[in-house]
């Protein structure tokens, strides 16, 4: 049986009602945080702003921040509700999102890190295009997959699921070109092992998006496609519709 | 574990089915009506053996009525019709030739308020034995023992067994109570809300005997606290106006009910 976005705010207890909308709200906020700080942490890093860098270091203090609070709130929900069936799966599922969620702010951070060491080096660096592409695609995955939360939509949460395999292979191929380069011209090493970092951890956004939508999968059907190969998964998800 | 194997009562009702071999009772197209009004409407479910089996659902909806059939408590009320078909290891307990004593030794039954006789603790395990058969005392000195210790009360209760019952606790009194059915050894426990008048402790010492109780019988719980339902039962059957909504695993119902009717009695959300 499918659930809703509506499904969370017809108990009979108000209060409850309030505390699981709570949750939700509380995690779009920090799934907004989390898209604007990778947003800002490529900016940086394609436009050479260090200050924007230090900003996105600094405000990951904010995300962990959340990830406490919602947690809590979780914890609270659990020992005060014992809650069951969809709104059971609700609760461990924000709390699943908010650590990867939080992950993917230290990935934000940790581009950051390497654009502050680029800026520095003020010199020619290559792979910008290829961190361009890529941060589009794994951004569009983690606008995709807190969409598909916000919504309970598992075909746009299924869509973020199949991405994930292309970012892999997008970045399998950088990362080849990369190395080329490096061959090619030793002096650049240092600044295309950052751009290399940087492009694990757009890799790593991806993964964590994927996370999110297979969450969004275990929400809505109750069905855990973790670690599920994706041939496989869409006959499992078609035939628990 | 069993194995279970599923398929649908009807269309609608997602129902958990066990082989023959597994089933302790059957319950087929089972009616019953008080006066005329149906209180239960051609239920059908297995109960599987050696397991904890909970009824749930809102009050009125037949899960007390469903248990009392089973024990046949209705027999005496003129204005109860029954139709349909009740099997205790494969024997219809409606046939003419069941006896009712020996079915209600064989499927004993827990009330929600204690109620041990005004005898010694004793004498209440004894009594169902007495009735039983004549049995030499260190024979039934023994059984007695084993019913208390079996209901996890021997401890508390072996240096004062011939002071009266009605100086124990209410949890204490309700594991007497467990004791001196499982004295005469039956094969199915029923329990109607056998924690609701306990407090936590005790009724965390109740669930704990529920669940150790199974490898020796089966067990039929019903219930109003779902966290209960959720902690103590193998399976669950939710019950609504006398129909069986939906039955499955406890694991499944209380995760991911088939039914949106579940759902929301599980969570508590208007219907």
């Amino acid at each position: 049986m499918d659930i809703t976005s509506d499904t969370h705010s017809q108990h009979i207890s108000r209060q409850f009602n309030q505390e699981l909308e709570e949750l939700k709200t509380h995690l779009m906020a920090m799934g907004g945080l989390v898209e604007k700080q990778v947003q800002d942490a490529v900016y940086s890093l394609l436009e050479g702003d260090s200050h924007l860098a230090e900003k996105v270091r600094d405000n990951d203090r904010q995300v962990n921040d959340l990830q406490l609070q919602i947690d809590d709130e979780c914890t609270r929900v659990l020992a005060r509700r014992q809650p069951a069936a969809s709104d059971l799966r609700l609760v461990l599922a924000v709390i699943r999102a908010t650590s990867d969620l939080e992950r993917i702010g230290d990935e934000a951070s940790k581009i950051a890190r390497n654009a502050m060491l680029l800026s520095e080096n003020n010199g020619n660096t290559r792979g910008l295009v290829e961190v361009r592409h890529i941060s589009e695609h794994v951004r569009k995955m983690l606008r995709d997959a807190l969409t598909a939360f916000a919504r309970f939509d598992t075909e746009l949460a299924m869509q973020v699921v199949r991405e994930d395999e292309l970012v892999d292979d997008e970045y399998g191929s950088a990362m080849r070109s990369l190395m080329t380069f490096m061959m090619e011209d030793s002096r650049s090493i240092s600044s295309v092992l950052s751009i290399m970092w940087v492009l694990r951890a757009l890799e790593r956004v991806g993964d964590h998006a994927n996370n999110l939508a297979e969450y969004v999968v275990y929400l809505v059907k109750g069905l855990d496609i973790r670690h599920t190969d994706l041939d496989s998964l869409d006959q499992k998800v078609l035939k628990k519709s | 574990m069993l194995a279970p194997l599923t398929s649908a009562q009807s269309s609608q009702t997602p129902v958990i089915t066990f082989a023959p071999e597994q089933c302790c009772l059957s319950i087929n197209q089972f009616h019953l009506a008080y006066a005329g009004k149906p209180a239960l409407r051609d239920l059908t479910l297995d109960v599987p053996r050696h397991r904890v089996t909970a009824f749930i659902g809102p009050s009125g909806c037949g899960k007390s009525t469903l248990l009392r059939a089973i024990n046949r408590l209705h027999d005496l009320n003129e204005s109860v019709s029954h139709r349909g078909y009740i099997a205790l290891e494969g024997q219809d307990i409606h046939a003419p030739q069941m006896n009712v004593t020996e079915l209600r030794r064989r499927v004993g039954m827990v009330f929600q308020t204690p109620n041990p006789f005004p005898m010694s603790i004793y004498e209440n395990v004894a009594f169902g034995l007495r009735l039983q058969r004549r049995l030499p005392k260190r024979k039934r000195d023994d059984i007695i023992e084993w019913a208390l210790t079996s209901a996890a009360l021997w401890d508390e209760v072996k240096d004062r067994l011939h002071r009266s019952a009605w100086q124990l606790s209410g949890g204490q009194q309700q594991r007497l109570v467990i004791a001196r059915t499982l004295a005469v050894q039956p094969d199915v426990l029923l329990l109607d809300e056998p924690a609701s008048a306990l407090d936590p402790i005790s009724t965390l010492k109740i669930e704990e005997l529920i669940r150790n109780l199974k490898s020796q019988l089966t067990l039929v719980l019903v219930t109003h606290n779902m966290q209960q339902a959720a902690r103590v039962s193998d399976y669950t059957a939710f019950l609504q106006n006398g129909e069986l909504v939906e039955f499955g695993l406890t694991d499944q119902v209380f995760t991911n009910p088939r039914l949106q009717r579940t759902e929301n009695y599980i969570t508590g959300r208007m219907t």
